[in-house]
């Protein structure tokens, strides 16, 4: 049966041309069904294997029963963000089975669960029927397993297609059940089986394959929530509270686990990091605010609607001067939007968030490692402008698996700012003002409930206050107050990590971007390249504008500004903080809450450009 | 500066060689005669002669006019005045700076009976270390003379009509979502206020003070539970409370089964003299009796209400150093440079 589907394809007249390392393999399946294990032990192994790999996960918003993709590209030259076209599928629902198969490219593969009794109207794509059913019924397994390891068929039999090593297949489940090893054995056997099984009754027909290199050399694969958690615990987190929300949840839930591994006092042998889960978002913030304002290095994660709700409190730690750390795993909105789909919506709220004349600090990580390294330098930098930082991530670093570079251990000591202990407030022989302006740099000292000095005590407030925290409804305290803190933060942005550009001579337009749209902008790049086209490329990494963004976006005849929301809300701000060059920025507003794509990209520029003509 | 150091020697210090003036805040911005005040004096009389070091207390507040008198106590005090309702959170951050220190909370009816009242139950159920003062009144007086949430049902107000709703009994509130300490005063009885407030401060976990104190501008009629002659004819004290410090003789001699001793963490001990009633706050179910009984008799009962020692407080949850957090230098909170390796290799 199953040959003679296979041998009937028309592209068995002309000989196949062998592809190999670069499709993707697309899983349909349904949510709840324990599909991701196995998803990600194929992705692994794949990586094991030396091939660079990413894996996308497409969930809906929902605990069981709606269909779910995931999406495992491999690419020699790296390229690893999300592409437009389906090479493989492995459908496991009937629900979108015509769908998912219509999807294929011509010459592309259909793995496909046998007991789906759907018509298969295509003759141009290559079928691998797989007897999940059977396989699982004659494992014997127990009955509350089934549906587990019916998964790992698939595993095994595109393991067999593709040429995926089998002990890498091991290494991946070794890794994925921390070792134990009654869920590897019984996940493996059923690998194995399907496997042994595909030996004896497929015949490979399609182009696809994978073979092993040594291109991952050098790389670990995790997402950005794990790397912002332990970011944050080598920056000395001290305090964090959050409230359950996705996708941020699995930052706050790493950081439980690893607070017991890597935070214990060296002297005491006791916890030096307290994580609450709050009752809400408005308590989230309120406790960070006020473990900030103690001197604790203090962080929340949430997403969009939780930062919304944190609006009030992070207005008033600007204005009362508290350092606090508030990541943003964002998600698509207004309102609850959808909530397992990607974005970067939430900059023009982050970087305005407060009423009245507020303007916080963002950063943008633009890779998994650097979500590490801003987990870090985000206490430093809160601390030395004592202000809010918001870092801005998304549903696509904060939920999904990235190769990326080795997180770095941090490369130079904390920055606990302008603190003063006891000892400090004495040399200052009592000429010490909260809000007092002694250097210049917008910067006043700050002292921390415990100092037991007289007068170092002041009382922190969202009311009027003047230079010595008292309270002041003086019009000239009021202004002279508002001005320092816009020049506090405004004159020290060489405090906040640069942009990163890469030139290509010759280049007179650019791409702007920031974020998780960086793989596909490199891929769109090495397409402009090919194509002969000049362009190059500036990623932000934080607001307000640096000096450095100024003068690219001033050197280019136009700049296109990429980003996943409908307004483009950084070429708006980038509009408003470069107003000379309005017109030499064009905006790139990408919105169906996937993740960037390079053809996307390719085809708005070259569109565009030949407007210009 | 030398006048003031004449002035210090002469005045009266107490056991850490403090003068009152050393507990005093700025001049108060409210109204003469507000029940506010009053109790800020009694703050600062409790913590005096407890002799606590102001420098090791800190202070906290939402927004109101009760969440402004933090100002006009304890100078010497860190503090902060958060925003509406929300003080329980920013104080259960803060209180996690240094341990050692004591806090203590002002709030009021509008700022924790309604945008508050979440943040109040779960700053009561986490049992986090601090004094919960809410300054009761019944209205809102900073905006001119609203009902709150705590104003009586059928309560008459200039602008405002007739109140139809039944009110929220913080106390009651504090008590269903397990306080560990919950007592009622009125401002009018400032001996009752300052003991409560020093067994309060005794107290290792949340401890609630559900405190009527008027408005004098806008709640202050006769008839209306939150005046000053309804307290003073209504108020039905559970006993006769007074605050003995460690290490202090207890000099009077009460007659048997008339008093109770409560001993405190800190080894103080509250004394309960017997008034009409044998009232054992240690009983929740009493307690809860006792506040429905208040309620359905239009009584105003005082005292310490409930107490309960054994529920660990959050802090204690946490197993951290004795030493203060946010003195704790980089070599004690950035792991060392050989475990970024391990961390690499747990990732795959």
């Amino acid at each position: 049966m199953t040959k003679e589907n296979t041998d009937s394809y028309p592209g068995g007249e002309k000989p196949v041309e062998p592809i190999s390392n670069n499709f993707s393999i697309t899983v349909a399946s349904i949510n709840g069904s324990g599909s991701q294990t196995s998803n990600l032990t194929l992705m692994r192994a794949l990586f094991k294997m030396g091939i660079p790999v990413s894996g996308k996960n497409l969930f809906p918003s929902n605990i069981q029963g709606l269909p779910t993709w995931y999406t495992i590209r491999v690419n020699e030259e790296g390229h690893l963000a999300r592409c437009e076209t389906q090479e493989i599928i492995v459908a496991m629902n009937p629900s979108t089975f015509i769908k998912d198969m219509e999807g294929l490219v011509e010459g592309g593969v259909l793995f496909y669960d046998d007991s789906i009794k759907q018509q298969i109207n295509r003759n141009d794509i290559h079928l691998y029927p797989m007897p999940v059913k059977e396989m699982v019924r004659d494992s014997g397994a127990p009955s509350n397993i089934r549906d587990y390891i019916a998964n790992m068929v698939y595993v095994g039999i595109v393991a067999y297609i593709m040429g995926i090593n089998m002990e890498n297949i091991y290494q991946a489940l070794e890794f994925h059940f921390k070792g134990k090893q009654e869920p590897i054995d019984l996940n493996w056997g059923m690998v194995k089986n399907a496997y042994d099984w595909a030996i004896k009754n497929l015949q490979k027909t399609d182009a696809y394959s994978v073979c092993a290199t040594n291109k991952t050399d050098g790389y670990i694969m995790a997402d950005g929530n794990t790397a912002a958690a332990l970011g944050a615990l080598y920056g000395g987190l001290q305090f964090a509270a959050w409230y359950p929300i996705t996708p941020a949840t699995s930052l706050a839930e790493t950081l439980n686990e690893f607070v017991p591994v890597f935070r214990k006092d060296p002297v005491t042998g006791k916890n030096t990091c307290v994580i609450l889960q709050a009752e809400d978002e408005l308590a989230a913030i309120g406790m960070i605010v006020g473990a900030g304002w103690s001197g604790l290095r203090a962080m929340t994660s949430t997403s969009g609607p939780g930062l919304s709700l944190m609006v009030e409190y992070v207005g008033l730690a600007y204005f009362s001067e508290v350092p606090v750390v508030i990541w943003d795993i964002q998600r698509i909105g207004p309102s609850t939007g959808l909530p397992t789909r990607t974005s970067q919506g939430d900059l023009r709220l982050a970087y305005y968030m407060g009423h009245g004349d507020v303007k916080n600090v963002v950063l943008f990580p633009g890779s998994v490692t650097e979500c590490f390294e801003f987990g870090w330098k985000a206490f430093d930098i809160s601390e030395r402008l004592q202000t809010p930082v918001i870092v801005l991530s998304d549903l696509d670093f904060g939920m999904n698996q990235w190769m990326t570079r080795p997180f770095e251990y941090p490369n130079k000591p904390m920055d606990r700012g302008k603190i003063l202990w006891e000892e400090d407030y004495l040399k200052l022989e009592g000429k010490w003002g909260r809000y007092l302006d002694v250097d210049g740099d917008g910067i006043p000292y700050r002292t921390l409930p415990g100092n037991k000095s007289p007068n170092a005590a002041y009382f922190a407030r969202g009311t009027g206050h003047d230079e010595y925290a008292n309270y002041s409804e003086q019009p000239i305290d009021w202004e002279k107050n508002l001005l320092r803190l816009g020049r506090k933060i405004d004159s020290n942005v060489a405090f906040l990590p640069k942009p990163v550009i890469k030139s290509t001579s010759g280049a007179n337009i650019s791409i702007i971007s920031y974020g998780s749209t960086d793989v596909a902008i490199d891929e769109a790049l090495s397409i402009f390249r090919k194509e002969g086209l000049k362009i190059n490329h500036l990623r932000i990494r934080s607001l307000p504008t640096a000096p450095e963004v100024k003068d690219f976006v001033r050197s280019h005849e136009r700049n296109y500004v990429v980003e996943l929301n409908r307004d483009g809300q950084l070429h708006q701000i980038l509009s408003l903080e470069i107003p000379d060059s309005t017109m030499k920025l064009i905006s790139l507003s990408h919105l169906d809450g996937l993740p960037l794509t390079a053809q996307w990209l390719v085809n708005q520029v070259i569109i565009k450009e030949e407007y210009q003509k | 500066m030398t006048d003031q150091i004449s002035q210090t020697s002469k005045a009266q210090v107490n056991l850490v060689g403090l003068t009152k003036n050393d507990y005093r805040g700025n001049p108060s911005s409210l109204c003469q005669g507000c029940g506010h005040n009053s109790i800020s004096s009694q703050i600062i009389a409790a913590c005096y002669e407890l002799n606590i070091i102001p420098e090791y207390m800190i202070k906290f507040s939402g927004i109101g006019c009760s969440s402004k008198s933090p100002f006009y106590f304890l100078n010497r005090s860190f503090g902060f005045n958060g925003l509406h309702g929300r003080m329980p959170s920013l104080a259960t951050g803060a209180m996690f700076g240094d341990i050692s220190l004591k806090g203590i909370g002002v709030s009021g009816d509008g700022d924790t009976a309604s945008i508050g009242m979440g943040q109040f139950k779960h700053i009561v159920r986490r049992n986090v270390p601090l004094v919960y003062i809410v300054e009761n009144n019944g209205v809102y007086g900073l905006t001119k003379g609203q009902f709150s949430a705590t104003a009586d049902e059928g309560l008459e107000l200039k602008k405002q009509g007739t109140n139809p709703y039944l009110p929220v009994d913080i106390a009651w509130e504090a008590l269903v979502s397990h306080a560990t300490f919950v007592a009622r005063s009125f401002a009018g009885d400032p001996k009752q206020v300052k003991e409560l407030i020093k067994a309060a401060l005794s107290h290792k976990g949340i401890a609630v003070l559900d405190i009527i104190s008027p408005c004098v501008t806008f709640n202050n009629q006769d008839n209306t539970s939150h005046s000053y002659s309804w307290g003073k004819e209504h108020e039905v004290a559970l006993h006769d409370l007074s605050y003995v410090p460690r290490a202090e003789e207890i000099m009077v001699d009460y007659e048997d089964g008339q008093i109770k001793e409560v001993t405190m963490h800190d080894g103080s001990m509250v004394i309960l003299k017997k008034l009409d009633r044998d009232y054992d706050p240690k009983n929740r179910a009493e307690a809860m009796r006792v506040l429905e009984e208040s309620n359905k008799d239009c009584c105003l009962i005082t005292g310490l209400i409930y107490i309960n020692q054994t529920p660990p407080t959050l802090v204690e949850l946490y197993n951290l150093p004795d030493e203060p957090l946010n003195r704790l230098t980089e070599e004690r909170l950035r792991p060392p440079r050989e475990t970024m390796a391990k961390v690499n290799a747990m990732m795959f």
